[in-house]
Parts: structure tokens; C-alpha cells; sequence
């Protein structure tokens, strides 16, 4: 029995839609992330103690335990108390939310980071502590880890296939549902890595452009 | 104590990290218009004491009086706040390393603080921007980014930054000496426009002939105490004090 690619076509449109549905949920969840990312590290560095508290617990759930498990409390475990997201939803915050606890982590070190002059210079011209934060000093840290939240991104891109056990029907679960009719896992699984090679190549075409156009910025 | 006389009035300045006195009762008034040099030895407390005046560092004693209003008073934390983001408007500062905001373009530098805080349109953006940076001869570089210019352009868009507040005091921490020899120049004759134009300054400085050239007055300080103070003349060719002329003469043997 060797491979035989030819049931593969009769099966593109579902592939092909799953593709799109990866693409989705990887960009929602990404733009979840980055927000997220950004106002996880200002709370973790800048809030009252009395949310900084209870702000670490949350981090530290979301970085201590494995995302499968966080999907499967999102979307099972939420329904116990009432709150029944649809699978998309609950993938993109699930995914969202860990990859922003770990964006935070990188973008609080590059808060530490940027000179003092340039809080100092802020508040000179009159800016509030606030002010010259959003304005100067979180721009600055963020144009300095677009490299590693790039890497994050493409990180969140591979964890998406784990959305397939909670129903979203992305690109995994479209591979699994045609070697269910075929019997085919290789010829699939092989396509959908093609799948997930092809979007990544894009993601890490996107990420060198807005490197190169920060690059002046530094 | 008395309402104040005069346009800044530093009284009985103290300030000390845990034992240390970095300041020592400094007072010192300046008049409108007058421009202050400050020099001394490295560690002397000049930049502190000008660093106090916008409550840079704060000081642990004493009051700092600009215009008739007291800076540094004391006030409940959030209050105190908007008191003193409200009193730096007035108070224009220029730094050794510039510290331009390297994400922003030059003409984004200038007119940053002025549309945030005083809610001025695009276009009233753009001609301040224009006008500030002609002031400096920066307008060609406008649309630039600070990493694309020199040291002494940089220094020269750092003073348009702060002029596009209409300061009413400028202050100068050793504005030329992270500069190479050939680019202070530049920065010394814009900071000679401010002095023709009457702005009121104060100056920390390394640089005695260009403090020689522009100053009304030179303020000597030395282990947080000023030492000696007088007109330029006075102060460089003809101190009363011996730490005076010691750090006179080390420094010309220095600059040979």
C-alpha cells in the first residue's frame, strides 16, 4: 500500500477552508495577544498592588499549565457557570490570553528596558507618568520585541491546530475529517503540513516588513 | 517667608541621599531675561540643583520659586501631580544625551507635548514644528528620525522640543558635552540666539569661554555649596577663592 495523492483533490475545498478558518483564529487570537500582552505588562508593572495580586495568580495559571487544558476550561468548564462561548470564541480567547501572558513577560523586560532619559524627557515637556508612558515608553518597548513576539505569533499559529479537539474546524480538523471518508492519514497530514508551512512562510514575510519598517525608528 | 521678588528663587536648597548632603543650603535667584551659568567639579551638585528646579529630583529641604509660583509645595500626592505636570510646561530642559524620542520622527519630537497638553490642531502642529526647527536650522531634517543626524542636530531638535512649549525658563544640563569637539558649535550658537533673544537661562557647563561669552552671571559649586558668584569677568579672571582658581587652572590645563 503506498501513497496515492489522488483522493487529495476531491477533498481541497474542505482543506482549503480549514486553512482560512486557521488563518482566522491564529489572527484573532494574535491581535488578542498583542493587546493583551500590552496591558498585561503595564498592570503587572504599574498597577496598585491589589490588582498586581490577583494579575500574577492569573499569569502564572496561564503560563503554569498546558494550553490543551486551558481550552478544554474555557470551553467545557465555562459552560458549568453559565457562560457558553461558541468553539471559535473560546479558541481565540484561550489562545489570545496564554500567548499574551507570555507577550507581556517580553514586553515588561523592553519596558525595564528603555532609558530613563526618555521617561525623564516626557515628564520634562510636562506629561503625566501616564501619559508619557503610552506615548514613550511603551511604543519604544514594543518596536523592541517585534522580533520575539514575531516568534511567539508563529508559536500560536502551531498551538491553533489544538483548537481541532474543542470543534473549530480548521485546518487540522479538516485533515482529520477527510482521512475519516479516506483512510488516508498520511496523504492528509502531509497536506495539511504543506498548509501550515505556506501560512507561516506569509506570517514571517508580514513580520519582516514591519521589522524593516521600525527599523529607522531605533 | 516673604512672597518672592524675583522671576526664580531658589531658597535655602537642601538635598541628601540618606547622610549624604548633596546640597547644602543653596540660595540663588535669577531675573528675567538673565542668563546663570553654574560650574564646578564633577559631583559638585549643579546638575542636581538644576534638576530640582522642575522637580527632577526633588529636594528634601528648602522652596524653588518660578514666577511667583512655588514649585515644590507641598500638596496632596494627586494634586502635587497636576501642579507640577502644569509648572514643567513653563519649564524648558535640554540633557546631556538629548534624549529625543527615537520612535518619533523630528517634527513628531516637536509637536508631541504641544498637541497632547495644549490641544493644538494638525495644522497649528505643523507651523510650530516648522517655526521651532527654523529657529534651530533643523527645518531640512524635519521629517527625519533622530537616528539619521548627528550628535549636534540632535541637540539642536532636543532644544526645539522643549521652545515649542514657549517655555518661560530654559534649563541646560551640559548640553554640549556628549558632543564631539567639531559639532559643539552648533549647539553654543542656537543656545546664543536664546541669549540675544532674551530668554531666561540657566546653565550647567563645562565650557568656560562659551559661560565667559553669554552668561550674566557664573555660580561656582563645589561639595553642594556655591563657592563663589559673580559676573564672568569677575568669576574667571579674578576669584576671591582659592577652590575657585584651583578648579580654574585644572580645567585650562585640561582643555590644552
Amino acid at each position: 500500500m503506498g501513497l496515492d495523492f489522488s483522493v487529495v483533490p476531491g477533498w481541497l475545498d474542505t482543506i482549503l477552508l480549514g486553512g482560512l478558518w486557521t488563518i482566522a483564529i491564529t489572527l484573532s487570537a494574535a491581535v488578542l495577544s498583542f493587546v493583551g500582552g500590552i496591558l498585561f505588562a503595564v498592570i503587572a508593572l504599574y498597577a496598585p498592588w491589589i490588582v498586581r495580586q490577583p494579575f500574577r495568580l492569573f499569569a502564572w495559571l496561564f503560563m503554569g499549565t498546558p494550553l490543551l487544558l486551558q481550552l478544554f476550561l474555557i470551553y467545557f468548564g465555562l459552560i458549568q457557570i453559565g457562560i457558553n462561548l461558541p468553539a471559535f470564541v473560546a479558541g481565540v480567547i484561550g489562545l489570545g490570553l496564554h500567548f499574551a501572558v507570555y507577550n507581556s513577560e517580553l514586553i515588561q523586560t523592553a519596558i525595564v528596558a528603555v532609558d530613563k532619559g526618555q521617561m525623564e524627557a516626557a515628564r520634562t515637556l510636562g506629561l503625566s507618568r501616564s501619559q508619557a508612558l503610552r506615548k514613550v515608553v511603551v511604543p519604544q518597548a514594543v518596536r523592541d520585541v517585534i522580533p520575539p513576539i514575531g516568534n511567539n505569533m508563529i508559536a500560536l499559529l502551531k498551538d491553533s491546530a489544538l483548537v481541532s479537539v474543542i470543534g473549530v474546524g480548521e485546518l487540522t480538523l479538516s485533515a482529520q475529517l477527510a482521512i475519516g471518508r479516506t483512510y488516508r492519514p498520511f496523504e492528509f497530514y502531509l497536506v495539511a503540513a504543506v498548509c501550515y508551512y505556506i501560512i507561516n512562510l506569509g506570517m514571517e514575510a508580514v513580520l519582516r516588513r514591519i521589522e524593516r519598517r521600525t527599523a529607522l525608528s531605533r | 517667608m516673604t512672597d518672592p521678588q524675583h522671576f526664580v528663587e531658589i531658597r535655602h536648597a537642601q538635598k541628601s541621599y540618606g547622610k549624604f548632603e548633596v546640597l547644602k543650603d543653596i540660595s540663588l535667584t535669577v531675573e528675567r531675561g538673565q542668563i546663570v551659568a553654574i560650574i564646578g567639579p564633577s559631583g559638585s551638585g549643579k546638575s542636581t540643583l538644576l534638576r530640582a528646579i522642575n522637580d527632577l529630583d526633588p529636594l528634601t529641604g528648602g522652596e524653588i520659586w518660578l514666577d511667583g509660583v512655588q514649585v515644590n509645595k507641598k500638596l496632596p500626592h494627586r494634586q502635587y501631580e497636576k501642579h507640577i505636570n502644569a509648572m514643567r510646561q513653563h519649564v524648558g530642559m535640554v540633557f546631556q544625551h538629548f534624549n529625543l524620542f527615537p520612535h518619533l520622527t523630528v517634527r513628531e519630537n516637536v509637536t508631541m507635548a504641544p498637541k497632547l497638553l495644549k490641544g493644538i490642531s494638525e495644522d497649528e502642529a505643523n507651523k510650530l514644528a516648522e517655526e521651532q526647527l527654523n529657529h534651530v536650522g533643523m527645518i531640512e531634517r524635519i521629517d527625519y528620525y533622530p537616528s539619521q543626524l548627528s550628535g549636534g542636530q540632535k541637540q539642536r531638535v532636543a532644544i526645539a522640543r522643549a521652545l515649542a512649549m514657549r517655555p518661560k525658563l530654559m534649563l541646560f544640563d551640559e548640553a554640549t558635552s556628549a558632543l564631539d569637539p567639531e559639532l559643539v558649535e552648533e549647539v553654543n550658537q542656537v543656545m546664543k540666539t536664546l541669549a540675544e533673544e532674551h530668554m531666561t537661562m540657566i546653565i550647567v557647563t563645562h565650557e568656560m569661554d562659551f559661560a565667559a561669552s553669554v552668561c550674566d552671571r557664573v555660580l561656582f559649586m563645589d561639595q553642594g555649596v556655591v563657592v563663589e558668584e559673580g559676573p564672568p569677568e569677575k568669576v574667571f579672571r579674578n576669584p576671591d577663592q582659592e577652590r575657585t582658581r584651583e578648579f580654574l587652572r585644572k580645567h585650562l590645563e585640561g582643555a590644552k
